[in-house]
């Protein structure tokens, strides 16, 4: 074969395989068309899932929640006493969050949520999980090393702060109702819910009156 | 802050990219997408979907993803969103083999299938598996 034609076959063995999906991509397609095959999984159920969690979800469902309770006594009680049913109120209910604890930072008590095992997370009210999150140095620091994970966010915790580590698991999983900023007594739901981030209501993000 | 340095007390460390995403790992990744390719998403899905369904348990996914991520873990994989969703994949392709009729034999079958399909595709063509 000349130079020629081993670098035009080349070429085409190039052209041929760049549009060739990755091996995990091929898997997948195979293992859908083979549900959908069987009737087991309707392929617009996965479009409008993937659309859902990717762009109306995320995690503005539950910076709703946490202005909602910020903003009314009685929701606040009744999130904390029975979350699936407070946060059903708001039509969130979802298979993550059917059974969701709310748990409450204060001046003394920072809480931080984890999955050890998995990556076990309300994305019904948080969309899907951070990268971080899903990380292997995260589920194995988070309780070993809480503050020093925090103080990779940025989130310094004073030695007065007690720290409580959520381990979630598929039956039981967490949200955290950070603190609200001073100086926002008069803001509305709409303006509160702005002020919530997605990473303070898993705990690496504390005080939201701060940048 | 590239840019907007200015004076810099003295004995302040500058760290490089790459240093801060070994000094600070996960913050390094804060803000990322949560999927970095479309299969991704679609084994996330397809997992729920299931769980809704029936097929199994939130509890069995949970179980079968964290034994997916041990087993990287002690491999020493890469701790990054590819090897967690290449785990996701394996534990999914776990549960339909052990709760429905499809098994590993077929996955792989259709999973020929596709490869062929796309590199007798033209570019710019629509791909589709050939009915049989």
């Amino acid at each position: 074969m000349s130079d020629f034609d081993a670098k035009k076959v080349a070429e085409i063995h190039e052209h041929l395989h760049s549009h060739l999906p990755s091996e995990s991509a091929l898997r997948v397609k195979a293992l859908e068309t083979l549900l959908v095959d069987k009737g087991l999984v309707n392929p617009q159920t996965i479009d409008a899932w993937i659309e859902a969690y990717t762009e109306e979800i995320g995690p503005k469902r539950g910076a709703r929640v946490v202005a909602k309770a910020w903003s009314d006594p009685d929701y606040r009680q009744r999130l904390l006493d029975d979350a699936p049913a407070a946060i059903d109120e708001l039509g969130y209910l979802g298979k993550a969050t059917a059974h969701l604890k709310v748990v409450e930072n204060s001046d003394t008590v920072h809480n931080l949520v984890v999955c050890t095992l998995c990556s076990c997370y309300p994305f019904s009210i948080l969309g899907i999980a951070p990268a971080w999150y899903k990380a292997a140095a995260y589920r194995s620091r988070a309780v070993r090393d809480p503050r020093g994970v925090l103080a990779e966010f940025g989130v310094d915790i004073g030695d007065n702060v007690e720290i409580r580590v959520w381990d979630s698991t598929a039956e039981l999983r967490y949200l955290v109702i950070p603190q609200r900023p001073a100086g926002t007594e008069g803001m509305s739901e709409d303006e509160l819910a702005e002020l919530v981030t997605r990473n303070s209501m898993i705990g690496t993000d504390r005080d939201l009156g701060e940048g | 802050m590239p840019g907007s340095m200015g004076k810099l007390p003295e004995g302040s460390l500058i760290l490089s990219e790459s240093e801060e995403t070994a000094l600070k790992p996960l913050a390094a990744v804060d803000g990322q997408p949560a999927f970095e390719e479309a299969w991704q998403a679609e084994v996330l899905a397809i997992a729920d979907t299931l769980v809704r369904n029936g097929m199994f348990s939130a509890g069995a996914w949970s179980d079968a993803l964290g034994a997916a991520l041990e087993e990287a873990a002690v491999g020493e994989a890469i701790d990054n969103q590819e090897t967690y969703y290449r785990c996701a994949l394996q534990a999914l392709e776990t549960l339909v083999a052990s709760n429905s009729e499809i098994d590993r034999q077929s996955m792989a079958g259709k999973r020929k299938d596709w490869e062929q399909a796309y590199l007798s595709t033209p570019h710019g063509q629509p791909v589709n598996l050939k009915t049989e």
